[in-house]
């Protein structure tokens, strides 16, 4: 009975289930909003610098793979849908499409990390990773290698935050089997998908600030 | 239903598909030359993205006014971090630094 379950699941310091998921929701978002000031200081960083050194990172920027960004970038939005998709069928209280969809939401977050990977391991040998063995051939070497810290330092923490939101997916698979949702109670689905669909949008900026502003001037 | 009433699955696919034309439209532009309007247009679209995603994917359309209240707050402070600090390095010029 769904009642029964949700009133399980009710810790004391809530009036009713429907206070308890507010401001479980609330928190979240107070959450995020601090991920946006943390993911902020780089953005405002790389904005600073790129209104600097506007043609020399400009120049960096087009020696990134513009279609394995477009690739990643739809990789990601697919795992939104899913994801959106996944809690729809936690509210829905529907076992089998829950688990369907948060084992799509986890390939399609395994498929991003691979593809970045992959581009990580070409800038490597190309020679394009901030250090001793930087070796850009384009003007002003050491300003480009500052558009690659940038571009490491973001994406690279970006990346830690699709780690982290793949673990919580295994844990709500984990809970999913153990028949800790219903549709009375999903909460942690709920919780989940507003971090994974945050990533996603952290992505959303990154792609075209980091690979596209100056494609037009790569000639 | 205890929290909100779900959206329809047709609702999130359209959200979708509004999404990846908008990813395709935003790659198509940056091969063109549109001078400054490259940069312009790459972040008019990418909050537009953003914007489907939180309104529609994380719920904020149906959310408590608190929670409007939190993100809006959040990001002005995003605002006042960005604005402030480029134009400081936009305006820094302006006027000469004395004894130089």
């Amino acid at each position: 009975m769904p009642e029964a379950a949700a009133s399980a699941a009710l810790a004391e310091q809530f009036d009713d289930p429907v206070q308890q998921y507010q401001a479980a929701s609330l928190g979240m978002w107070a959450f995020l909003v601090t991920e946006v000031m943390f993911f902020g200081g780089m953005f405002t960083g790389y904005a600073y610098y790129r209104a600097a050194y506007s043609a020399v990172f400009g120049a960096a920027s087009n020696h990134l793979d513009v279609l394995l960004g477009t690739v990643n970038t739809a990789v990601l939005l697919t795992s939104s849908l899913t994801m959106a998709l996944a809690v729809w069928s936690a509210q829905m209280g529907r076992k089998r499409a829950l688990t369907i969809f948060l084992i799509l939401t986890m390939i399609l977050g395994l498929c991003f990390l691979s593809i970045k990977f992959t581009e990580y391991a070409q800038k490597y040998a190309e020679g394009l990773i901030p250090g001793h063995g930087f070796l850009y051939d384009g003007p002003e070497p050491h300003k480009a290698q500052l558009f690659f810290s940038f571009y490491f330092a973001m994406t690279g923490t970006h990346a830690i935050h699709m780690v982290i939101g793949e673990a919580l997916l295994a844990v709500l698979l984990i809970q999913t089997r153990w028949n800790h949702f219903s549709a009375a109670y999903y909460t942690p689905v709920d919780i989940v998908g507003l971090y994974w669909h945050f990533v996603d949008i952290i992505w959303i900026f990154l792609f075209p600030l980091l690979y596209l502003v100056s494609r037009h001037t790569a000639g | 239903m205890l929290h909100h009433a779900p959206a329809s699955r047709v609702t999130y696919v359209i959200i979708y598909v509004m999404l990846i034309a908008l990813t395709a439209a935003t790659t198509g532009i940056a091969f063109l030359d549109l001078g400054k309007f490259n940069a312009v247009l790459a972040i008019m679209i990418a909050v537009m993205k953003a914007t489907l995603v939180a309104l529609f994917f994380m719920h904020l359309r149906e959310s408590l006014r608190l929670t409007w209240v939190m993100t809006s707050v959040g990001l002005v402070w995003l605002a006042i971090l960005i604005v402030t600090t480029v134009a400081d390095l936009l305006t820094r010029g302006w006027l000469g630094v004395p004894g130089s």
